[in-house]
């Protein structure tokens, strides 16, 4: 497998965001903030996901893993009139979710090729066929693996420390930001108030 | 295509631990499912009697029919090294014979079966959980799953083998045994484990999706949100440290702190920056039996110390000999563990560790912890794991790593089991004891 046909299934995979309302009612009440800027990602992505929720879900949808990078998906909910703190918290989980997908494709793509490769190499350098006779692929020891294994952390060390880094990072800020908003809806609730019909009545931060 | 590895192994590795009953649940299954296909009991014991030339070829026409399946369908992540696995499973001989016949349902196949289990030895939760891994799932909390979430989150079997590590610190104290005090420690120590084991899942939601062994976590399935995990681990850590802080004493609050944390913020991000991970997690290993001990009495004794370090040194061979099988793992998920960039250094401190725990049972009776006859009654189970610690060190390969790791599973219990029995008796003396309901001020 190449590089070329790689990326294109890690562009084939990648996560939706879809809107559960009736896209008439809708672009009708959100306003023009929803359609200008994302219809047409959306509908994108909602094509891409193969799978729709139910109109009628309240919740978030999360799929299977995915075969490239075994994280899931989750398909966002976008409640009528999200304020603009669950607007951001959906963004930074989607662009998160995103972001983690793209790594570990990467990273998986990439021992998976490199593994190949060393089998490959270490096979050749033993005059050995890639399959034996019984059709199978031939494989190496525990021990001539050891070696790959030990060689890929020790290559890949700094890229593993800053992603780390950063998923704390996120993880820290994404957790933070839905303790804010669960606060917030519950003081709504416990003040009496509903969620409004327009920007005017959500509180922004 | 390049599909995850998925190595069989860490499928046994994770029933064997969980349920140490796991033969008996086999065979009872074995008899229901033998039932069902019509065989009768003789032939299974035929099958089970057969000769390995013929276990070869059972196993082979299983494999290559999983893997047409498997092909087949688009789905299925969980490809499996081809032919170590049929190696690894023949080399096998403790669980061949159950993991062979275990196969006979697979070859009828069920209606309405899609891929046969890709291992025949995986438990019907662990089963379920893959099988509604493949659907699209709502993220609503239903409340009936909640504890059985809960349970996963906080790695309960986990957490109860620390609780009685706890409670064996506690029972080896010298003081007389005060039931209040004791089910205060293990209460708090048990809510403390958990918190610690829900925050660890929380940092580690991404790279538990990568590892096969990991995969069917709560957080990673989704089943609740980060949000949610962060609020359980709060709301045992906070009644747990302030459980063992008021209940008991100062001191054992103290430790039940420094334990989570370090755990939560020394161990669990060492993971995947250096191999120190593993004398990290080896302390925290080591600190319950020692706030059983200090919640008996009230003080940082040698004799806690020398429980701690029990633990301390067992945590080694256990640990090397389970990362051994799971190298390819670590690698791929980018955690730095002994077993994978230092792999002699690993072997080493496995065999120095095993050999240190006779020296450490020597010291039982020095510290008037134990009797003499401690030692002694001790030496079979501690020769025996130096014995399979040399065996690992000296052939490094997968079988005498598995053999490592199931060993420490029984050592650890029946030590502290032979530890109790040898516990020296003091004569309760009225000026030295400490009343252990009443908070100690010792601290």
């Amino acid at each position: 497998m190449n590089v070329k046909t790689g990326s294109n299934l890690i562009f084939r995979s990648l996560r939706p965001c879809y809107i559960h309302a009736p896209l008439s009612l809708r672009s009708f009440c959100r306003g023009h903030r929803q359609s200008a800027s994302q219809p047409p990602k959306h509908a994108k992505r909602a094509e891409r996901a193969g799978f729709s929720p139910a109109e009628t879900s309240k919740y978030d949808w999360i799929g299977p893993p995915d075969r490239l990078s075994n994280l899931r998906p989750i398909i966002y909910h976008i409640p009528e009139n999200e304020t603009p703190l669950e607007r951001k918290l959906r963004r930074l989980r989607q662009e998160t979710e995103d972001w983690n997908h793209e790594f570990w494709t990467n990273q998986n793509f990439k021992f998976s090729k490199e593994k190949e490769e060393y089998v490959r190499s270490q096979l050749s350098a033993k005059g050995l066929s890639e399959r034996d006779d019984d059709g199978r692929k031939r494989t190496l020891s525990s021990e001539e693996m050891a070696v790959f294994y030990k060689h890929f952390l020790d290559k890949n060390i700094t890229r593993h420390s800053s992603y780390n880094r950063e998923w704390y990072r996120r993880n820290f800020t994404i957790t933070l930001l839905m303790a804010k908003v669960a606060l917030h809806n519950t003081w709504r609730i416990l003040t009496g108030q509903t969620r409004g019909t327009g920007r005017a009545k959500g509180k922004t931060t | 295509m390049y599909k995850t590895p998925c190595s069989r192994l860490t499928g046994v590795w994770k029933c064997l631990p969980r349920d140490g009953l796991v033969g008996v649940s086999v065979q009872q299954k074995l008899i229901a499912n033998a039932a069902r296909s019509h065989m009768s009991a003789r032939s299974l014991i035929q099958l089970c009697r057969k000769n390995q030339a013929e276990w070869i070829t059972f196993q082979h026409l299983c494999f290559l029919k999983r893997q047409y399946v498997k092909s087949s369908s688009g789905l299925c992540q969980r490809a499996r090294p081809k032919q170590e696995h049929v190696a690894s499973v023949l080399d096998d001989r403790d669980d061949s014979v159950v993991s062979q016949v275990q196969q006979i349902p697979a070859l009828k196949p069920e209606p309405g079966t899609v891929v046969p289990p890709c291992n025949p030895v995986e438990p019907e939760a662990a089963r379920a959980a893959r099988l509604e891994a493949r659907q699209w799932k709502e993220l609503k909390v239903e409340y009936s799953d909640l504890p059985g979430i809960y349970a996963r989150l906080s790695k309960l079997k986990l957490t109860a083998l620390v609780v009685t590590t706890a409670a064996a610190g506690y029972a080896m104290a010298p003081v007389p045994f005060d039931p209040v005090t004791f089910l205060m420690a293990s209460v708090g120590t048990g809510l403390a484990s958990c918190t610690a084991n829900s925050i660890n899942q929380y940092f580690e939601v991404p790279f538990d999706s990568n590892m096969n062994r990991t995969k069917n976590r709560p957080l990673v399935r989704g089943q609740i949100s980060p949000l949610h995990a962060v609020s359980f681990a709060l709301a045992c850590g906070i009644p747990g440290v302030t459980l063992l802080t008021l209940g008991v004493n100062p001191l054992t609050g103290f430790l039940g702190a420094l334990n989570i944390f370090l755990y939560t913020c020394c161990y669990t991000p060492l993971k995947r920056l250096s191999i120190t991970n593993t004398w990290a997690g080896a302390v925290v290993g080591a600190i319950p039996p020692v706030m059983g001990w200090t919640a008996a009495t009230g003080a940082l004794d040698p004799g806690a110390l020398l429980l701690g370090g029990f633990l301390f040194s067992w945590q080694f061979p256990h640990f090397n000999a389970l990362s051994w099988n799971l190298r390819e793992d670590y690698s791929r998920g980018g955690y730095r563990m002994m077993s994978v960039t230092h792999p002699g250094l690993c072997k080493r401190v496995a065999l120095r560790h095993s050999v240190g725990l006779i020296g450490l049972s020597a010291l039982g009776p020095v510290l008037d912890v134990t009797t003499w006859t401690f030692p002694l009654v001790s030496l079979p189970i501690n020769l025996y794991i130096s014995y399979l610690a040399f065996r690992f060190y000296r052939y490094g390969d997968r079988q005498n790593a598995r053999k490592l790791f199931f060993c420490s599973l029984w050592h650890l219990p029946m030590l502290l089991l032979l530890a109790l029995t040898c516990k020296k008796n003091r004569v309760p003396q009225d000026e030295a004891a400490v009343s252990p309901s009443m908070p100690s001020l010792a601290l």
